[in-house]
């Protein structure tokens, strides 16, 4: 207050503090996704870069826009590309319910152990990402082959006769992303639940609720901004997955992430491709978008 | 010491509810609880009668609240029974207890509405969902929070919070209400109000109660009996006036209030009457006892602050103790006044006087050499 000079420092500090996240995400992600969008909207071409100019003075502003909607029309015709989306969103949706149903108990033990013990566990669930991402897809497809540590079992203790195909289906996919992404589900259900206050059991105990009725109307409700960070941590990453249907689906597990794959590397039709990741972007952003409204919208109703 | 066994001392006033009694309403026979071998609740007893109001007293982490979880069905006692209305509940589950828990922190829903957290234990007996409204309706307007039915509770004060807590607890009218601490998270003026609401609330809806507390003025205000407790046992069962009066032993004298404790000697007993020496004879204590003292034991004697006098000249009776000091320290508190008087031994002792009278305080200055003088009946022999 005293020093005008020293007040104006703050306030530009602070003003710099705030800024840097919006810039961060300005200059990696939205102008990333601006260049994309914008070469949703152009055409295929053998050149470098594989696209036609961003900016063509020759044409007038409506003449572009009627030339490019073709890639957004085309995805539309095309089933491949509902058909990638749809497994992709079913895919994701049905492994974040496993991870959800996994991992919310494993959260809630260890959120409920001994300090010490809790650490260890925590440990525990962090320790895999130590060693690489792909090393571990890998390890899976050694356990799950048909000559793999689990079919050697089976086959040598005599309960089956013959391997069973287990890699290169749709169980491996499901198999993998859950264990892939199990933690992104743990992690914040346990940071949500270690501060849950275990006065509410007892009180919703006390007041004539039993065990189940007690985690339906009091744990479950309290924890549900965990299960939605959680949720939702599974299901983003899950809907893009790229490397766990390519390494351990089978020739019918398509997803998107790989559908798009192609169409950058193999096809090389750039436009097509960025199309593909801009609605794959708007699937995700939307119903974020309407969640956060009829969150904010509850708040105001409270208030 | 058997805290129940306080029958037949000629000088302790006989309340009626003061001994144990075997229709009691609630009764808690040899209750213990272990906690990996350490004893939190250790042989406990205790009856409580229909729409009494007790208080359980102790320090911090005596055991009050482990007591209190026993009783509601949160914790399993290691061994011993409780007895309510004639029912052994020992092993009922808590959903299944007609009794209600008032929580230290409140633990209110903070997902719910006021009305919903009030509404729970109700929805949970699956009555018709009209008779819930209108009884939570009830309810809100007895702890006059109607306006507030709509709000969730991390918008309501501290007292707001209190006041749900107690509705939600009273809504499914238990035959025992526990209130752990229940105004300790409040600042002292509304503290002191909210203690009177709560004594009428009781009296108006004779729900039984017990509070457990750790403060020594609210026990005293609050209940008509009061157990005093110390590492997981009761130390002292009896009414505000008896403890207070009759502490049984030097910690629950030290508790309630102040009071002076002179280590004595036993020189003589003489049926009920003791006559004990302080410091080599510098003081000769009589005072009354029913407990059979032997020459040589070592006693303490108390009396309360405001059972001494104070005087300038030597007080001439047969039946009064005097000692004779110097004034040591002197504080003004408008409606009365307190000494710290240095006697012959070096001893301090607190006198407290009310101040009848507008000049009072001039009468016994700083450094003046005074007489202080109590009645042999206003001393207590303490034991341990
Ligand atoms: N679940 C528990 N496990 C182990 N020790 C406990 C547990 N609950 C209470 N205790 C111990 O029992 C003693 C009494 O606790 P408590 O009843 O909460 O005391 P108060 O309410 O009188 O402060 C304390 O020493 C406490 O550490
Ligand atoms: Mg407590």
């Amino acid at each position: 207050m005293a020093n005008p000079r020293q007040a104006l420092g703050d306030l530009l500090w602070r003003r710099i503090v705030i800024v840097l996240p919006y810039l961060w995400l300005v200059l990696f992600f939205l102008v990333p996704f601006a260049i994309v969008f914008k070469i949703s909207f152009s055409d295929p071409i053998v050149a470098q870069p594989p696209f036609t100019p961003l900016f063509d003075q020759s044409q007038n502003f409506l003449n572009w826009f009627q030339g490019s909607l073709n890639n957004y029309l085309f995805l539309l015709e095309d089933n491949l590309y509902w058909v990638s989306y749809l497994r992709s969103i079913k895919v994701a949706f049905i492994s974040t319910i496993f991870c959800l149903l996994l991992g919310y108990p494993m959260a809630y033990y260890i959120a409920q152990s001994p300090p010490t013990k809790r650490n260890v566990l925590l440990m525990l669930i962090i320790l895999p990402f130590w060693t690489s991402f792909l090393l571990r897809v890998y390890a899976w497809m050694g356990i799950l082959s048909t000559n793999g540590i689990i079919n050697s079992m089976f086959l040598w203790t005599g309960i089956i006769d013959e391997p069973i195909q287990m890699l290169y289906t749709n169980f491996a996919v499901y198999l993998g992303i859950v264990y892939t992404y199990l933690p992104f589900m743990i992690l914040p259900l346990y940071a949500n639940l270690e501060r849950l206050d275990l006065n509410l059991h007892d009180a919703a105990a006390d007041l004539g609720g039993k065990p189940l009725q007690v985690f339906r109307d009091i744990t479950l409700p309290v924890s549900l901004p965990g299960i939605i960070a959680g949720s939702l941590l599974v299901f983003i990453p899950a809907m893009g997955e790229f490397v766990i249907p390519a390494l351990l689906g089978g020739l019918d597990s398509l997803m998107i992430g790989r559908t798009l794959y192609d169409e950058f590397f193999v096809n090389r039709d750039w436009p097509l491709a960025s199309a593909v990741a801009t609605i794959l972007l708007l699937i995700l952003v939307l119903p974020m978008v309407f969640f956060q409204r009829t969150q904010a919208k509850s708040v105001e109703e409270n208030s | 010491m058997d805290a129940n066994n306080k029958m037949n001392k000629p000088h302790e006033p006989q309340v009626p509810d003061g001994s144990p009694n075997i229709q009691s309403f609630i009764q808690i026979q040899a209750l213990s609880k272990e906690f990996n071998g350490f004893k939190a609740i250790d042989q406990v007893n205790l009856n409580i009668h229909k729409g009494e109001l007790f208080a359980i007293l102790g320090g911090s982490g005596c055991g009050k609240s482990t007591l209190l979880r026993m009783l509601a069905g949160l914790e399993t006692p290691s061994s011993g029974k409780i007895i309510l209305d004639g029912e052994d509940i020992t092993d009922w589950p808590a959903y299944e207890r007609p009794i209600n828990m008032m929580f230290q922190s409140y633990a209110l829903f903070p997902h719910m509405t006021v009305e919903k957290n009030v509404a729970y234990g109700l929805q949970k007996e699956k009555i018709p969902q009209s008779e819930i409204d209108q009884r939570v309706k009830k309810m809100l307007d007895l702890v006059q929070l109607s306006d507030f039915g709509k709000r969730k509770p991390d918008r309501l004060s501290g007292g707001e919070k209190q006041r749900v807590a107690l509705a939600r607890a009273l809504i499914k009218n238990p035959k025992l209400l526990l209130l752990d601490e229940p105004l300790a998270a409040l600042d002292k003026k509304l503290r002191e109000q909210t203690q009177f609401e709560l004594i009428n609330l009781q009296e108006e809806l004779g729900v039984t109660f017990i509070v457990v507390t750790h403060d020594q003025e609210e026990a005293m205000t609050l209940a008509s009996r009061i157990a005093v407790m110390k590492a997981g046992k009761f130390v002292q069962i009896g009414s505000p006036t008896e403890i207070y009066e009759y502490p049984k032993n030097r910690f629950v004298a030290d508790f309630f209030g102040t009071i002076n404790i002179f280590d004595a000697i036993v020189i003589d007993q003489d049926d009920a009457q003791i006559t004990a020496t302080f410091d080599q004879s510098e003081l000769i204590l009589k005072a009354y006892t029913h407990n059979t003292t032997n020459i040589g034991d070592k006693v303490g004697i108390a009396v309360r602050p405001e059972k001494i006098s104070i005087s300038k000249d030597l007080p001439v009776d047969a039946n009064i103790t005097i000692s004779k000091g110097i004034v040591w320290d002197l504080a003004y508190y408008g409606n009365h006044s307190i000494y710290r008087v240095k006697t012959e031994s070096g001893r301090i002792v607190q006198v407290s006087t009310q101040n009848h009278k507008r000049s009072s305080e001039h009468l016994v200055e700083w450094n003046d050499e005074v007489y202080l003088s109590w009645e042999q009946n206003s001393s207590i022999v303490l034991l341990d």
